[in-house]
């Protein structure tokens, strides 16, 4: 397959991010430099922390004057989701040589939604295709908070709802994860682990509670499995 | 804040979020082939998705003072996912599902949608 086809079949597949990553983007440029963030280090933010809830909370924090140590744990527990998309992706990301780097440090919420609901007619050279996605994916988030930072408070263009694509977007590979599986068992789990977590949780640990407590769930659902196995 | 104290900062917050992604991988490199991480990476990416589009719902508020609630964290996200979810099982064209659900969202937002 020739470089441009392949970047446009990649820049199809993340064009919804891209209506979610340049408006969100925005929003996050435009809060930073009314707090009071220069506008480099705003944008130097989206090209070596690229996390987006992480960097509204860490321009919240500046703002607040909190110390390294607050943002270092606050960072963590914000983001320690990440841990278990790693976790299934070691598999996955096996081979991909030196573009993995790469792919690790920009494994956010919808690289990860994208990059596991590939096709499976992409087998084969799927390392080029989820490494070329998770450049574009950056690419939106950094040209939004550049836009941001530039627009300030001046956008003329009314968004308002556009950031709903994201949601869209996990619905859409939801449904995709779905009919590859045929299973009820994660559905399951993520409807119980997640209702739960809305109820329960307060927002800034939601996330993480009710993807730790589903993690848990499937390792109980893993060993009994095996315990059925060892008697068998 | 001094121009080293912020870059400090902004490197701090970096190894922190680059922390929890590059962990698994370092810690558990060898062991990627271990029935329970394959376990893991079958079930895990659905469940997250699901528990995604939960999250991405959890502002959903049915009524305001009594009355349907048709603000932006209202019927229209119910409403906007139904039109996402319908399209998908009819088409099952990604981007027309995200873009019509999308569309659809911010009129009903932006015009109001009922008067």
């Amino acid at each position: 397959m020739s470089p441009p086809y392949a970047w446009k079949e990649a820049g199809k597949l993340t064009l919804p991010v891209m209506f979610g990553y340049l408006p969100l983007g925005a929003a996050y440029g435009i809060l930073a430099v009314e707090v009071g963030v220069p506008w480099w280090a705003a944008v130097l933010m989206s090209l070596i922390i690229y996390a987006g809830a992480g960097q509204f909370l860490a321009v919240a924090l500046l703002a607040a004057g909190a110390g390294l140590m607050e943002l270092a744990v606050a960072t963590l527990m914000l983001n320690s989701r990440h841990l278990f998309y790693g976790l299934s992706l070691l598999k996955r990301f096996q081979g991909a040589g030196w573009r993995k780097p790469y792919m690790i440090f920009a494994l956010t919420d919808e690289t990860y939604s994208l990059i596991t609901t590939l096709p499976a007619a992409t087998h084969g050279r799927d390392h080029a295709l989820a490494f070329r996605i998770c450049l574009l994916n950056q690419a939106w988030w950094v040209l939004g908070s550049v836009a941001g930072v530039l627009a300030g408070t001046t956008l003329t263009f009314n968004s308002q709802g556009i950031e709903f694509a994201l949601t869209a977007l996990f619905i859409v590979l939801t449904l995709e994860q779905a009919r590859r599986l045929r299973r009820w068992l994660p559905f399951g789990i993520a409807i119980l682990t997640g209702i739960a977590g809305v109820w329960l949780v307060p927002d800034r640990h939601l996330l993480l509670s009710a993807i730790g407590a589903a993690s848990l769930i499937l390792l109980f659902h893993y060993s009994l499995g095996r315990h059925q196995e060892t008697r068998t | 804040m001094s121009t080293p104290a912020l870059l400090i900062f902004i490197a701090v917050c970096a190894l922190a979020t680059f922390a929890t992604r590059v962990t698994p991988f370092v810690a558990l490199a060898r062991h990627a082939d271990h029935p329970l991480i394959l376990h893991l990476g079958r079930y895990l990416p659905p469940t997250v998705m699901m528990i995604l589009v939960i999250y991405a719902l959890r502002d959903f508020r049915p009524l305001i003072d009594g009355h349907l609630n048709a603000g932006a964290n209202g019927w229209p996200m119910i409403i906007a996912s139904l039109i996402v979810a319908l399209l998908h099982l009819w088409r099952r064209n990604a981007l027309l599902s995200i873009i019509g659900g999308t569309g659809a969202y911010m009129a009903m937002v932006q015009l109001g949608w009922m008067v």
